[in-house]
């Protein structure tokens, strides 16, 4: 799993995050954020500009790359790309829908919470 | 096929090959069974944590950002300094492996390597007590990602196995053992059928006798020939005339 990043200590796989502006912040603040030597991030802010296909290939980047572990993605990002989100089926990185500061959470439009909800019998 | 059953040739040896098979599938059915019971309980116990930890995120999700607004506040603007000062990842998350009936299920834990980095100097000009308190939220926040990350993809590894479990299951007890029990009793019919064919042909070979035997006897009284003449009773078996039957 631990792919062999440069210089740091090739220790475990990284989060990535597909956030909004404060969300990003907030989690690189709290030392999740990694740059490489090629200046790749491990993060994406989106804001009203970002266009959607962006998201679409850096959502399949992180999906495909073998040194992430969870991609943490807001709600309403991932309700713009919602068709990959719901034709995901690896384990390996997991997806996280994570709210933001303007959009509460809607557990209703989860993908996993739906399947949850099925599970338990539809109620 | 006209029944549900292997083609086979009906002998006594293929119906022990099929009676072991039938043995070997009914364990393998109990035995899938239980892995599938044991994955379903462990299933249950993760759609409940699930649900609840999905709820607890919200809430904390609400704390940070509300931690963040109260930093912006203290600090002013401080995006652009975390932005640069990204470099290495200090909490990352190892990934190991739990072991329920034999699947392997992901399990992350998350782990903090090196001190703080550029990330604890962010704020010290004013507001670095907010900024510290927003980091705290925001590390709590991702304890419980990295938990409920690791608990969805539980959720789905064991989703997939419990599906392919009960697949197999399903399918030893609905197809191949009654395959199976089919052709073994069509062997047995056989056998049975062969068996009364073979005690039919020798009640026919014995009657045919009794019957020569008996119009032998009348030919030579016939004769007049007395049967103690030559000296021999009339043995039929000692009859050197008296050729195989052929059906």
């Amino acid at each position: 799993m631990a792919a062999v990043k440069s210089g740091a200590p090739a220790e475990g796989s990284l989060l990535a995050i597909i956030g909004d502006e404060d969300t990003v912040t907030g989690f690189l603040l709290a030392g999740v954020g990694n740059v490489d030597l090629r200046k790749k991030t491990n993060f994406l802010i989106v804001n009203e500009k970002t266009a959607v296909k962006k998201i679409e290939d850096t959502f399949k980047e992180y999906t495909n790359r073998d040194d992430i572990a969870i991609v943490l993605i807001n709600q309403f990002i991932a309700d713009m790309i919602r068709h990959l989100i719901a034709n995901y089926a690896k384990p390996v990185p997991a997806i996280l829908e994570i709210p933001s500061k303007e959009h509460p959470y809607d557990p209703s439009k989860d993908s996993i919470l739906t399947r949850v909800k099925i599970m338990f019998g539809g109620d | 096929m006209s029944q549900n059953r292997y083609v086979v040739v009906p002998t006594v040896t293929v119906l022990a090959v099929m009676k072991a098979r039938l043995v070997g599938a009914v364990k393998g059915h109990a035995l899938l069974k239980k892995k599938a019971d044991a994955l379903t309980v462990r299933f249950r116990q993760i759609l409940k944590k699930i649900v609840d930890t999905k709820q607890s995120m919200g809430k904390t999700m609400r704390e940070s950002a509300f931690a963040l607004t109260e930093a912006k506040y203290a600090a002013g603007e401080f995006r652009h300094t975390v932005f640069d000062s990204v470099e290495t990842a200090q909490v990352r998350v190892v990934a190991q492996t739990d072991n329920v009936a034999g699947v392997k299920i992901p399990k992350f834990e998350h782990i903090m390597t090196g001190g703080e980095g550029k990330m604890g100097l962010t704020g010290l000009g004013k507001g670095g007590q907010q900024v510290q308190q927003c980091r705290k939220a925001f590390l709590k926040s991702v304890e419980l990602l990295v938990d409920l990350a690791s608990l969805q993809t539980a959720f789905l590894t064991l989703d997939e196995a419990i599906k392919t479990t009960n697949r197999r299951v399903n399918a030893l007890d609905n197809v191949v053992r009654p395959r199976l029990e089919n052709t073994i009793s069509y062997i047995k019919g056989e056998l049975d059928e062969l068996e009364r064919e073979e005690f039919f042909r020798l009640k026919k070979v014995q009657a045919k006798k009794k019957r020569d035997g008996a119009i032998q006897d009348a030919e030579r009284h016939a004769k007049g020939v007395s049967t103690t003449e030559n000296g021999a009773p009339a043995d039929m078996s000692g009859t050197p005339e008296d050729s195989d039957i052929v059906f």
